[in-house]
């Protein structure tokens, strides 16, 4: 593929291309498959954006391009091209797959279900998952603690091919009779448990199934993950030695292990109350609708933490880099993860309050819930202390950290308003909520991910990806997300349904519609914006700038292992001597001391070596 | 300037217990507003006071315990009064117990794909007898009056959303759920469906019509005899 990958080849054995860059063993490579993946579903999850963007927009006005003219649409009079391929389509006796949901190049309401079901899908499982766990926790994990690989390599293998068959799955319910599963990403039952009421056949199946084995992948990754970080840390590496990500990765790793069979267990009860006629969810036969609720986000909340403290984590990381100073209660930031970890599991009723469910509960979840504010808040005052008496360098991963603090403190001052019982009464299941989700998971994680690729690029490839390129997706990636989503807030307040597919049937909402067409105009324009993100990093992999071995001058371990890194990371295991941020020490000469420096050469050394596993601090 | 502010964009409340929520939005919108202003100004302060500059090292700072303590109690007393000051109001309006009584109309509202079945018990104020009223979409109800609803649903599950009363509620197969309000001003308001649904969701929508006193007689009278 790339040249330079064959001159890092001066380790023993020559590998074959399928055992080299398919069915790879090496945590780097597999962690760069999870990358490219992860990528490409970001492209397929906001093209379905685009669509339903354009629906939301324009009710029920032909696409561009593909749709028919208004003359057509209206009077039945051919002018254009389009026009007469939807004529013979129409004439033909076989009805195909756009005339079933784009007739006329109208998005048909069933279909714009199943939009914005996959949109969310996709997003959370198939791009923000596989990026900040897959890509980056595979990359980073074995460097960062200093050692050769992951505990079980072969795991590793089969958890990205089990992720790859998940998509295999995923993507089939395209194309199945009934289309794809429409019922959100929710997936509330007894709408998804029961065909007749949602019309969706074998897509619904298909989601279940598939979203069965990316579980099972994520499993694997998190089983691998916890014996990694656990048992083979670089001499010295102690706990508290741990570089953030590594924490934020370690913890994200327990909650994926605990709240997995959780779903699990529920998606296999709506397949046998769809295909052997139990009835779980429904009620005619006894079965309870707000099992699945319960069930669904007793996991999903844990999840949608594993979507944000992996960002968090890589956030820590840059920030100290680029601020050139220590993060900031190192400590307090590992315990607010910690208690971050903790109470999601207590918090789920949150997305329940006007569910049905007892509204005692309601009272204790919403308590619970205004509590889980509080290690979020401490983890942003950490970040902007690290701030405090700095020397910013403004890269682009610098950027991006700084849009992902200033973004997760609007999605997170959000949740106050949503976590609040009484508040929530009224804007639940409004766009207010999508406005929250996307600043906490696009605001936040994926401009944690823009900025991690950029970081962390030159180790990956032994190349730079180009910063004048990168600050221009930047800059208008972030103007962009915030036109598309801060008017959301908006459309919220004004009680704009989410998930309606025609605003303009509802009287009260007609006024608002012209911050709908911003918002579209906003999304096309952020939706563009990432093409350039794809055009820097596959044009860098080949052409980017050669990187040296550490170029942003960072203490931690992955920048002692040689560029492009080898089989086996490093030529001799390292000792660890230092915590992960000694960014300018007094009287040291350089203004940093990488962890692995010995401590004759520094004043703030730590002792000698602890072997890992041992507990210090 | 009315994109930041957000409580301008709240619809005409309508309900007794609307205001409370209104309120509370309005408290939180201080309170958000604020650290959010301040979080930003020590961002953007520091941003460029602690930019780099050829000759100035940052300077090593590991943290302070006693920041830490302060940001974590204040954080923590703020979210916990949030949460002490909503509980009545959340009592209010969905503990069953709490309900006003004497309702001036007791109705059962069915979602179903994809509309709002209204049932009214009739004169003999029985449901289940031959002089129940069954409308399709159309709720009336007098003002200034409190009105009981038993809602549920037919086949999946719905949302009752009238966002003028701040109120919304799922309505769930098989179960019967109880709500209420009071009106304050005569009209007619939307009921959207709140809850995917299926493939008519969109559009999913019924009428709340708030009559005054007389003209709910009036509406009864004509409507209650077939
Ligand atoms: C300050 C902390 C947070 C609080 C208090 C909070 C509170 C809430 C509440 C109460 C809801 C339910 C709203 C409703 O449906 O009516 C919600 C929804 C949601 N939150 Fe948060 N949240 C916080 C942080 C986060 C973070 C960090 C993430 C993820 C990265 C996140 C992701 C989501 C998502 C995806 C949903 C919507 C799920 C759906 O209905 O589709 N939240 N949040
Ligand atoms: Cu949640
Ligand atoms: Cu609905």
């Amino acid at each position: 593929m790339n040249d330079h990958a064959h001159e890092s080849h001066d380790h023993h054995h020559e590998e074959s291309f399928v055992s080299k860059y398919i069915f790879s063993l090496d945590h780097k490579m597999i962690g760069k498959q999870f990358l490219i993946f992860g990528l490409i579903m970001f492209m397929v999850g906001g093209g379905l954006a685009m669509l339903f963007r354009w629906q939301l927009a324009w009710p029920d006005k032909p696409l561009p391009i593909i749709g028919v003219s208004k003359a057509y649409q209206e009077e039945g009079e051919v002018t254009t091209a389009a026009d007469r391929k939807w004529e013979e389509r129409f004439d033909d006796d076989k009805e195909t797959w756009l005339e079933t949901n784009m007739p006329s190049g109208v998005i048909d309401p069933a279909f714009f279900n199943s939009l914005f079901t996959m949109h969310a899908t996709i997003m959370v499982f198939f791009v923000v998952v596989p990026l900040l766990v897959g890509a980056f926790g595979n990359f980073l994990i074995p460097l960062m603690i200093g050692t050769r690989d992951m505990a079980f390599p072969v795991l590793n293998m089969l958890s990205f091919w089990s992720n790859i068959l998940g998509t295999i799955i995923m993507m089939a319910g395209f194309f199945v009779p009934g289309g794809h599963a429409a019922a959100g990403w929710t997936g509330y039952a007894p709408l998804s448990s029961i065909a007749e009421y949602s019309g969706v056949d074998w897509g619904q199946n298909l989601w279940c199934i598939s979203l069965i084995v990316m579980g099972i992948s994520s499993l694997m990754g998190s089983i691998n993950y916890i014996t990694t970080i656990i048992n083979m840390r670089a001499p010295g590496m102690t706990w508290f030695r741990l570089p953030l990500a590594i924490w934020a990765l370690f913890i994200v790793a327990i909650l994926l292990l605990l709240a997995f069979p959780v779903v699990a267990s529920a998606l296999a009860l709506i397949l046998f109350d769809r295909m052997a006629g139990t009835s779980f969810f429904a009620a005619a036969g006894g079965g309870e609708p707000l099992l699945w609720q319960h069930l669904f986000w007793f996991f999903a909340h844990p999840e949608v933490y594993i979507l944000i403290l992996p960002g968090m984590g890589m956030a820590s990381e840059m920030l100290p880099v680029f601020a050139r100073k220590p993060v900031f209660g190192y400590k307090s930031m590992v315990f607010a993860m910690i208690a971050i970890a903790f109470l999601s599991w207590i918090v789920w009723g949150h997305h329940m309050f006007q569910s049905g469910m007892n509204p005692a509960l309601g009272a204790s979840f919403m308590t619970t819930t205004m509590l889980i504010a509080v290690p979020s808040a401490i983890k942003t005052f950490n970040w902007l202390g690290t701030l405090h008496r700095a020397s910013i360098r403004f890269t682009v991963p610098m950027l991006n950290v700084l849009a992902f603090i200033s973004m997760f403190v609007i999605g997170g001052l959000s949740g106050i308003y949503m976590a609040n019982s009484p508040v929530d009464i009224y804007i639940h299941d409004t766009y207010y909520i999508v406005a929250h989700i996307h600043y906490v998971v696009f605001g936040g994680s994926v401009f944690a991910i823009f900025g991690g690729i950029f970081h962390w690029f030159p180790k990956m490839y032994g190349r730079h990806m180009n910063a004048t390129l990168g600050k221009i997706h930047f800059w208008i990636s972030f103007l962009a997300f915030n036109g598309v989503f801060f008017p959301m807030h908006i459309l919220g307040v004004g009680g704009h349904m989410r998930r309606i597919a025609n605003p303009m049937q509802y009287e009260f909402l007609q006024p608002m519609q012209p911050i709908n067409v911003f918002i579209t105009v906003c999304a096309f324009i952020l939706g563009a914006a990432q093409i350039l993100l794809l055009i820097n990093v596959f044009w860098s992999i080949f052409r980017g700038k050669v990187a040296e071995q550490n170029p942003w001058e960072a203490t931690t371990l992955e920048w002692h292992a040689p560029t492009p890194v080898p089989h086996g990371n490093f030529d001799a295991i390292p000792h660890v001597y230092h915590g992960p941020y000694e960014y300018s020490v007094p009287d040291a000469e350089a203004d940093w001391i990488p962890q692995t420096q010995p401590n004759g050469e520094s004043e703030h050394g730590e002792g000698e070596p602890v072997p890992a596993g041992a507990t210090a601090d | 300037m009315k994109w930041l502010n957000f409580p301008a964009w709240l619809p005409e409340n309508v309900s007794t217990f609307g205001q409370g929520v209104d309120n509370l939005f309005v408290l939180i919108y201080w309170v958000t507003s604020i650290v959010f202003l301040a979080v930003m100004a020590v961002l953007i302060v520091f941003i460029v006071k602690y930019r780099f500059q050829e000759g100035r090292k940052a300077e090593y700072i590991e943290g302070s315990t006693t920041l830490e303590i302060v940001w974590t109690a204040a954080t923590t007393v703020i979210v916990f009064a949030l949460a002490m000051l909503s509980l009545p109001q959340w009592n209010r309006i969905k503990f069953p117990s709490q309900f006003p009584g004497n309702p001036g109309a007791v109705v059962q509202v069915n979602g179903k794909q994809f509309n709002w079945d209204m049932t009214y018990p009739g004169p003999d104020g029985e449901w289940g007898t031959d002089d129940d009223l069954q409308l399709e979409n159309q709720l009336h109800v007098p003002v200034n009056e409190v009105v009981h609803i038993r809602l549920t649903a037919d086949d999946v599950i719905h949302s009752f959303f009238v966002p003028q009363l701040r109120l919304k509620q799922d309505a769930l197969p098989g179960r019967f759920i109880n709500m209420w309000f009071e009106a304050t001003k005569p009209g007619t308001y939307e009921i959207p469906c709140a809850e995917l649904c299926g493939f008519g969701h969109s559009g999913m929508l019924g009428y709340l019509t708030v009559h005054t006193a007389e003209d709910y007689e009036a509406w009864k009278n004509e409507r209650w005899t077939e």
